[in-house]
C-alpha cells in the first residue's frame, strides 16, 4: 500500500511525439488516491493522447508515469491497473450486457459463480438491474454509458479513466449523470480520471483541474482556484467569463502597487495579490467576472468603487440577468451577471446605470 | 436493430430491382428447365415427358455418381478450406498491419483477374507439368532427382489451381468485416486484461465470422460446379461431378439424367451452404 505521500499516478515530464508532431510537451503532475480529477482543455489539446499513455495504449517518447508507485514504462496496457470508459464505450457487440461487464472478470479466470454474482452487484450500483441479457444495440446512449462504466467498475482497478463519457448524450442526461458520477466516486472511493473539454463539467464533478493547451498543463488546481486564480487569460477565457481590462502600475510600495485600469480607473493591490510568476513591470490585463460586477439600481447603493455607464444589451435568463454595458473610454461593453431578486426590475437598454466593483474581485495578468 | 436492418434490406432490394429481373429471366427460368427436365426421360432424341423418378434413382445408387459427388464435394470443401485459411492472414495483414495505400494493395489483389481464367489455369499447368517451371527448377538445385507428378494431372492441382482462382474472392469479404471492426473494441478487450490472443478469439474473430461465413460460401459453392479446371489440370483422378454432368447432357445424351444430377449436387451444396450459414451465426455471430 502506499503513504500517503506516493501519488496514485505520478506523471513526470512526459513528452509524445507522432512523428514529428509533439503531441505532449513535457506533461508533470501527481494524482492522488481518491481523487477525482478532470483533463481540462480545448479540442486537439492532446487530453486523450496523455489518457491513453496512462491507460498504456501509447508508449511515452520520453518520461515516465508510475501507478501507485510502481513505473509503468514495461507494463503493458492488460496488464496495468487501470480501466477505461471509452468515447465510444466500445460495448462488445456480440456479447450482452453480462457478458459485456463480466468479460474482465472471465479474462482473471473468476468462477462463473463469482462473476455473476460480481456483475448483478456492479449493475445495481449503476441502476442497470434486469438488462443483463440485452444486447449492445438494445440500450439508450446513457444505458451503454453506464455498463461502459460498470464493466470497468467491476475490475476494481485502482484508477478509471474516463474519456468524455458524457459528450454524447443529451443535456438533461448529461447533467444527471455528472452528480451521478460524481457520487458514485465518492461512494466507492476509486480516483478517477476523467477527459472533457466542458468546462463547467470539470468544475462541478471535480477535485481537482489540469487545465491543458496544446500539449501542456497551464494550470492544476482545484475548481475554486481556476476560477477565482486563473494564472493567465487563456485559462481564465477558458474558464467561465471575464471580461479583460488593459492596466498598468502606476506607483509602487514595499507593500502596495497602484494600478490604472481602462475604464475602471486607479485602485490600490497588495502586492501579494500577484501570481508567483507575475512582476509589476509585466502587468498589462486585469480581469474582473462578471458575477463580481454590481449595477446599481440607486445611486445612493454602497459599493467600494463606482464608475458610470450605458446598459447596450439585456438577456432575461429568469434567474439572472445579463447586462453589456459600455464605460467611457473603452470600446468592448463589460458583462455583468445579476442575480433577479424581488423588487429589483430588469434594466432597459439605453439606459445609464452606475456599474459597483471591489478591489478585492480584480485579478492581475502579466502579458 | 431489427427495423433497422429491414428498412436497410427493403432500400437494397429498391437498389437492386432491375437486376433482380434480369436474374429473374436468366437464371430462374433455366434452373426450372433443368428442374423439369430432371423428372423426364430420354431415349436417344426422343424426350418422353411423363413424370418419374428414375434419374434420381439412378444419381443416388449408381456407385459413380456417389464417386463423383463426394469427390467434387471433397475437393471444394478442401479448395475452400485452404483458400479461406489463406485468405484471413491476408486480409488481416491488410486490415490492421498496411496503414498507407491499402486501396493500392487491395488493387493488386485484383491482378490476377486481368487475365482470363483459361489462361491461369494453363499457366498452372506450365508450372506444375512434368517438365514445368516447378519441377526443372527443383532439379535444377538437385532437391529432387526426376520430376514429381503428384502435383499434376489429379486432386492436388485441382486444389492449387482453385485456390489461387478464387483467392481474392476469399480476401475482400474477410478484409471487409475486420475493416468494419471498431478497433476501440480491440483496446477495450486489452484494457479489460486480453492478451493479444485471447483477444483474437474473444473479439477479432466473432466479429469477423460474417465475413468468413461470405468467403467460405463464395469459394464453395462455385468450385463445387466448376468442370473446366478438373477438366484441364485433375486428369483422372481429379474429375469432379459437374464433368459427368456435361457429359450426360453432352456425349451421354442423357440430359434428364444430367439435370437430376445437377439438382442433386445443387440441394446437397444447398444444405452443406445452410449448415455453415447457420453455424458461423452461431459461432461469431451473436453478432446483430
Ligand atoms: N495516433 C495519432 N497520430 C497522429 N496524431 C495524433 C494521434 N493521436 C492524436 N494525434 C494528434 O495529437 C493531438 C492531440 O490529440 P488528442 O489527445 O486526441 O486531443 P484531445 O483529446 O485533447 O482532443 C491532435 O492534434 C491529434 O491530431
Ligand atoms: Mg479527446
Amino acid at each position: 500500500m502506499q503513504d500517503d505521500k506516493t501519488p496514485m499516478i505520478a506523471i513526470r515530464d512526459v513528452v509524445k511525439k507522432f512523428g514529428s508532431f509533439t503531441a505532449l510537451h513535457g506533461i508533470t503532475a501527481d494524482i492522488r488516491e481518491g481523487e477525482f480529477f478532470s483533463l481540462l482543455g480545448p479540442s486537439g489539446c492532446g487530453k486523450t493522447t496523455l489518457l491513453r499513455t496512462i491507460a498504456g495504449f501509447e508508449p511515452t517518447t520520453s518520461g515516465t508515469i508510475a501507478i501507485d508507485g510502481k513505473n509503468m514504462a514495461d507494463i503493458p496496457a492488460n496488464d496495468r491497473p487501470t480501466n477505461m470508459v471509452f468515447q465510444s464505450y466500445a460495448i462488445f457487440p456480440h456479447l450482452n450486457v453480462e457478458e459485456n461487464v463480466g468479460y474482465g472478470l472471465k479474462t482473471r479466470k473468476m468462477p462463473k459463480k463469482d462473476i455473476a454474482r460480481e456483475v448483478a452487484e456492479v449493475l445495481s450500483l449503476v441502476d442497470m438491474e434486469g438488462y443483463g441479457k440485452r444486447k449492445a444495440h438494445e440500450l439508450s446512449g446513457g444505458q451503454r454509458q453506464r455498463v461502459a462504466l460498470a464493466r470497468a467498475l467491476v475490475m476494481k482497478p485502482k484508477v478509471i479513466l474516463l474519456d468524455e463519457p458524457l459528450s454524447a448524450l443529451d443535456k438533461k442526461l448529461r447533467d444527471q449523470m455528472q452528480v451521478e458520477l460524481r457520487s458514485l466516486q465518492r461512494s466507492i472511493g476509486i480516483t478517477f480520471i476523467l477527459v472533457t473539454h466542458d468546462q463547467e463539467e470539470a468544475l462541478i464533478m471535480s477535485d481537482r483541474i489540469a487545465v491543458m493547451f496544446e500539449g501542456q498543463i497551464e494550470q492544476l488546481d482545484t475548481p475554486e482556484g481556476l476560477y477565482r486564480r486563473p494564472v493567465n487569460k487563456r485559462v481564465a477565457s477558458f474558464i467561465g467569463v471575464m471580461n479583460f481590462l488593459s492596466a498598468k502600475v502606476t506607483e509602487q510600495t514595499d507593500t502596495h502597487l497602484t494600478l490604472d485600469m481602462d475604464a475602471l480607473g486607479k485602485i490600490d493591490l497588495p502586492r501579494d495579490r500577484l501570481g508567483e510568476d507575475i512582476t509589476p513591470e509585466s502587468i498589462g490585463t486585469v480581469g474582473v467576472r462578471p458575477e463580481m460586477l454590481t449595477v446599481l439600481f440607486d445611486q445612493s447603493d454602497w459599493s467600494q468603487n463606482k464608475v458610470e455607464g450605458e446598459v447596450v444589451d439585456t438577456e432575461y435568463y429568469g434567474d439572472m440577468t445579463y447586462y453589456k454595458v459600455r464605460l467611457p473610454g473603452r470600446d468592448a461593453p463589460l458583462s455583468i451577471s445579476m442575480r433577479n431578486t424581488a423588487g429589483r426590475s430588469v434594466v432597459p437598454p439605453g439606459s445609464p446605470v452606475t456599474v459597483g466593483w471591489g478591489a478585492e474581485s480584480i485579478v492581475v495578468f502579466g502579458d | 436493430m431489427a427495423w433497422r436492418f429491414d428498412r436497410e434490406a427493403g432500400q437494397g432490394l429498391k437498389l437492386i430491382s432491375p437486376t433482380f429481373g434480369y436474374v429473374l429471366v436468366m437464371l430462374a427460368a433455366p434452373l426450372l428447365m433443368v428442374i423439369t427436365f430432371s423428372f423426364w426421360t430420354q431415349d436417344y432424341l426422343t424426350i418422353d415427358t411423363t413424370l418419374t423418378l428414375d434419374n434420381y434413382r439412378e444419381a443416388w445408387t449408381q456407385p459413380l455418381y456417389q464417386v463423383l459427388m463426394w469427390r467434387s464435394l471433397k475437393i471444394s470443401l478442401i479448395v475452400t478450406v485452404v483458400t479461406v485459411l489463406l485468405a484471413f492472414p491476408i486480409a488481416y495483414y491488410l486490415s490492421f498491419h498496411v496503414k498507407k495505400r491499402k486501396a493500392l494493395w487491395l488493387f493488386l489483389i485484383t491482378v490476377p483477374f486481368w487475365t482470363s481464367y483459361l489462361l491461369r489455369v494453363f499457366l498452372w499447368k506450365v508450372i506444375l507439368g512434368y517438365n514445368g517451371v516447378f519441377n526443372t527448377t527443383l532439379m535444377g538445385l538437385g532437391f529432387i532427382e526426376e520430376p514429381l507428378t503428384f502435383i499434376l494431372y489429379n486432386l492436388n492441382a485441382v486444389v492449387i489451381t482453385l485456390a489461387h482462382a478464387w483467392a481474392p474472392f476469399a480476401i475482400l469479404p474477410i478484409f471487409v468485416a475486420l475493416e468494419k471492426i471498431d478497433r476501440s473494441l480491440l483496446e477495450a478487450a486489452t484494457d479489460l486484461g486480453d492478451s493479444p490472443m485471447r483477444r483474437f478469439f474473444r473479439i477479432t474473430l466473432p466479429l469477423a465470422m460474417p465475413g468468413i461465413v461470405a468467403s467460405t460460401l463464395i469459394v464453395l459453392i462455385p468450385t463445387v460446379g466448376d468442370f473446366i479446371t478438373p477438366r484441364l489440370v485433375g486428369g483422372t483422378d481429379g474429375l469432379m461431378i459437374s464433368n459427368m454432368i456435361q457429359i450426360q447432357f453432352g456425349k451421354a445424351n442423357n440430359a434428364p439424367l444430367g439435370a437430376a444430377l445437377a439438382v442433386s449436387a445443387m440441394v446437397v451444396i444447398g444444405l452443406i451452404s445452410a449448415g455453415i450459414f447457420f453455424a458461423g451465426k452461431k459461432l461469431g455471430g451473436r453478432v446483430r
